[in-house]
């Protein structure tokens, strides 16, 4: 349980998605200019985290992996090579699915996260997490933790981002740095500041 | 001739993906604190996005409407696979600090968005070149980001020496901030800040615009 917690704070603030990896940068880039569109996507990159993580897990120990198909009688099998693959088909189909789930029985909530749901599928933070999960060799339950550790981290780093965006567009940046160029630095300065939790130890 | 120059040379500079079009960012950040491992993160992905566009497309008359994201996914995960493959057979070393980025040029904005945006529309040689040009132009902001990094973080550029260290008896005080990653940030907000008053046609329209000062004009 220990255990647990440790990675939760590790993968939400130590290791932060978005500013000690930088990724998702796309998205985080782009959308971050209003703090109400920033957390609906945060929202969503949480929800899609939490369920791809764990499935991709589940899909590397039992079908991929070095002698995960043993229980099919092919115990000399290695099929790791087609990871990438296998993880971009599987975040692919779950965000497809659950586009539709949400269209059909929580209305409310598609038309919250609606426009975002496809970009999520090529946010590199929902790659990461899988490919780090696959690196690390986490089980199944810290696979869900992780999963859910990293979206809550992104997804705080792209509001707090918002919000100092808000604030910026009154201040006056020299032309050449206005919009994308200030918001480059500004990141810099969070993830500085972010860092100070890596001494933390746990 | 002179169209293909134009679409290899235009995203280098005036159309830059990372600079202009905030594509594909996130890898370029996290390889670029040594020169090698940014160039052949450059390499790995001027093949890719070349390749995939290439093959986009050729069948890009095919390519059912509504299922094309997953046939552009599928063309460039399997180019991504073959790259890391070459990757770990050839240049082990590299490939195990680039670790899991290399898999991450699957979910890069730039690849996807120049088969959306340019090989579905076009034939394949000027996609071909089209994903070259794009290539370099992320590869010319890594290439800027990692020289920085590099030469005042360590010293040295590609491992070999250039302001030898105090702590190897030379004078250079390496300088630590370079080699974290807010460092990487801030390279390439100067970056666009430069690219932007070179060619000041960048420059973003502001939200506001800033009032002349009203107290000065009274007086």
């Amino acid at each position: 349980m220990e255990q647990l917690i440790s990675l939760a704070v590790k993968a939400i603030f130590v290791e932060n998605m978005a500013l000690a990896f930088f990724l998702g940068m796309c998205t985080f880039l782009a959308i971050s200019k209003k703090v109400q569109t920033a957390i609906g996507l945060g929202i969503a990159v949480i929800v899609v985290l939490v369920i791809t993580v764990p499935v991709n897990n589940l899909i590397f120990n039992y079908l991929l992996r070095e002698g995960a198909l043993a229980w099919a009688g092919y115990p000399e099998v290695d099929l790791s090579f087609l990871g990438y693959i296998s993880y971009i088909g599987v975040i692919a189909a779950i965000v497809q699915i659950l586009e539709m789930f949400l269209d059909k029985f929580v209305p409310a909530l598609y038309n919250a996260l609606g426009v975002f749901l496809p970009l999520i599928t090529v946010n590199c933070a929902i790659m990461g997490a899988a490919l780090f999960m696959v690196e690390r060799d986490y089980t199944f339950g810290e696979s869900v933790v992780y999963g859910a550790g990293a979206g809550i981290g992104w997804a705080l780093a792209i509001a707090a981002l918002a919000g100092i965006r808000e604030k910026l567009k009154y201040s006056d940046v020299p032309h050449g740095l206005r919009g994308l160029g200030i918001t480059f630095i500004t990141v810099g300065l969070m993830s500085l500041g972010f860092m100070s939790f890596s001494g933390v130890q746990l | 001739m002179s169209k293909t120059k134009d679409v290899l040379v235009t995203p280098i500079f005036k159309n830059n993906p990372i600079a202009l079009q905030i594509l594909g960012v996130c890898s370029a950040l996290a390889v670029t604190s040594n020169m090698a491992t940014a160039l052949v993160m450059t390499l790995a992905v001027i093949a890719v996005t070349a390749f995939s566009n290439f093959f986009v497309s050729l069948i890009r008359n095919h390519i059912p409407g509504n299922i094309r994201i997953i046939v552009q996914m599928t063309i460039i995960a399997s180019l991504v696979i073959v790259v890391d493959q070459i990757l770990k057979a050839f240049a082990y070393e590299i490939s195990k600090q680039l670790s899991v980025f290399v898999g991450l040029i699957i979910t890069n904005c730039i690849v996807m968005g120049r088969a959306e945006a340019f090989a579905m529309k076009n034939p394949p040689i000027p996609s071909f070149m089209d994903g070259i040009g794009n290539g370099l132009g992320y590869g010319a902001v890594l290439m800027f980001v990692a020289f920085f990094r590099e030469l005042f973080g360590s010293g040295s550029l590609f491992g070999v020496e250039i302001l030898p260290l105090v702590n190897n008896g030379g004078w250079y005080q390496g300088n630590g901030l370079m080699l974290l990653p807010p460092s990487a940030f801030f390279l390439i907000g100067i970056f666009i800040w430069i690219i932007r008053t070179w060619k000041p046609e960048q420059v973003e329209k502001p939200d506001f615009e800033m009032a002349p000062n009203t107290k000065k004009e009274a007086v």
